[in-house]
């Protein structure tokens, strides 16, 4: 057992470790705005009148939830690459973080909605508002209230997640960058647990201006 | 002008909880309805304003069929304000911005417009000093109130009020009874559905017994409460009083 620890190999990559952390966010953002789209859709269509997207819907909710991330992913470069749909690393790494994001927060806003009781819709119509108008003014700031740290959750899962692009080829996000220089100089331990580091400033920074969003936002 | 009903028959799949019933509330007046749980008394104020809708009958508001295809519920519902049993405060707006909502959103007025007429109508139901304050941190009384402000802001032509007191505590029940004296000391045009009997005695022009779904009785308090004609009504009015 000997391992002398040099740091300073780590250190002096910390800017491309930094750029490569800048494409892991770029990313999770894309994936979170995407995803937000389709979880509503598919939130919009679990309670559809046609049972074709009710079905369609809840299987990629089924699916999302219970299989592994890094399989979705796989799905996306080789599978979809396998019936003749190819993907690059990026985009295939968006789709699988995408479907994953969607099939959870499709559940998260389904429940949101529930919580809002009914009554309220009721009581804002008898003022003369119509439904669409009634949704956006009563219904759905209470939804956000109730989806916010489930939201919030997600998107810090949605990073780390990221991580999963490296077995699909991606080399410039931060696990990429880092998976790089790890086999150039095998100082494992090193580059990873600086990059571990940086997983977690990123995951913390994001949690806490969440905080302080819902502390501006949610007054009552 | 006048609230007309006509026969209305409403069911909830197959079980009819409103089997026919006729009245007319003319302009002005204050008509309580009372009647045990069940009796269909709070169905028929939600197919008032078309909240629910009916099965066979006619509703006419100022001469509008309210279940008419071309009907326009919304614009209708600017003049029949209701007040619910659970009050319905909107949670994650102030006191004020409760009531300014729909004069802005649904009337069209300016930001200043709505904001002197809701703080006009909270300090008329006794609220002046909780504009900026949350629903959250009224007492049920005075989410009530505030309630009744919201509906009142729509300036309507018709209230309707829902067992406004069944779910609040003993001691609010008689600060909202107040405003509801104040508000028919005023003129304006009141359905009562209530559980208060000495109340509807007091206010009400004209008194409607429900029971199982029809009206058995109506007329003026002191005959409905004061000396009943039909055995359903003395059975209910001992059984509450």
């Amino acid at each position: 057992m000997h391992y002398t620890f040099q740091w300073r190999v780590a250190f002096n990559a910390l800017p491309d470790m930094l750029w490569g952390a800048l494409v892991t966010l770029e990313v999770a953002v894309l994936s979170m705005v995407l995803g937000v789209f389709f979880a509503v859709v598919l939130a919009l269509g679990s309670s559809s009148q046609y049972r074709a997207f009710r079905g369609a819907a809840a299987t990629w909710v089924e699916l999302a939830r219970n299989t592994p991330a890094l399989f979705q992913i796989y799905m996306a470069y080789f599978g979809l690459g396998s019936i003749g749909i190819q993907l690059d690393s990026f985009p295939a790494l968006l789709a699988g973080i995408t479907f994953n994001n969607a099939g959870y927060l499709a559940e998260t806003f389904r429940g949101g909605l529930r919580a809002v009781p009914p009554t309220q819709m009721r009581a804002a119509r008898s003022l003369g508002m119509g439904p669409v108008q009634a949704f956006r003014l009563i219904v759905l700031p209470q939804m956000f209230r109730v989806v916010f740290y489930p939201m919030t959750n997600q998107m810090v899962w949605a990073i780390l997640m990221t991580s999963l692009g490296v077995i699909v080829g991606l080399n410039n996000d931060l696990t990429g960058v880092t998976q790089d220089l790890n086999v150039k100089s095998f100082r494992t331990f090193e580059f990873f647990a600086v990059a571990a580091v940086i997983y977690y400033l990123i995951a913390k920074l994001v949690t806490l201006s969440a905080r302080l969003m819902a502390y501006r936002l949610f007054r009552y | 002008m006048s609230i007309e009903i006509q026969d209305v028959h409403k069911s909830f799949g197959n079980l009819e909880v409103v089997k026919g019933v006729t009245m007319t509330v003319e302009k002005g007046e204050v008509v309580s309805v009372i009647g045990g749980s069940g009796s269909g008394k709070s169905t028929l104020l939600m197919c008032i304003n078309g909240l629910e809708p009916i099965n066979s009958g006619r509703i006419l508001v100022d001469g509008t069929d309210v279940h008419a295809r071309g009907t326009d519920l919304n614009k209708l519902r600017r003049k029949i304000g209701i007040v619910f049993q659970q009050w319905n405060a909107f949670p994650h707006l102030t006191v004020l911005e409760n009531v300014m909502l729909a004069p802005r959103k649904v009337l069209g007025k300016s930001k200043a417009e709505a904001e002197a007429i809701a703080v006009q109508k909270l300090s008329h139901v006794g609220l002046g000093e909780k504009l900026k304050v949350y629903p959250s941190k009224l007492s049920g009384g005075q989410q009530q109130r505030m309630a009744i402000a919201r509906a009142l802001a729509m300036s309507p032509d018709y209230m309707l009020f829902d067992e406004v007191t069944s779910a609040l505590d003993p001691q609010l029940v008689g600060e909202v009874l107040d405003t509801m004296r104040l508000l028919s000391s005023e003129g304006m045009t009141m359905i009562v559905v209530t559980h208060e009997i000495a109340f509807a005695r007091e206010v009400s022009d004209r008194v409607a017994f429900f029971h199982k779904g029809r009206i058995h009785e109506i007329g003026p308090p002191a005959q409905v409460i004061g000396a009943p004609q039909q055995p359903e009504t003395v059975a209910f009015l001992k059984s509450v009083l």
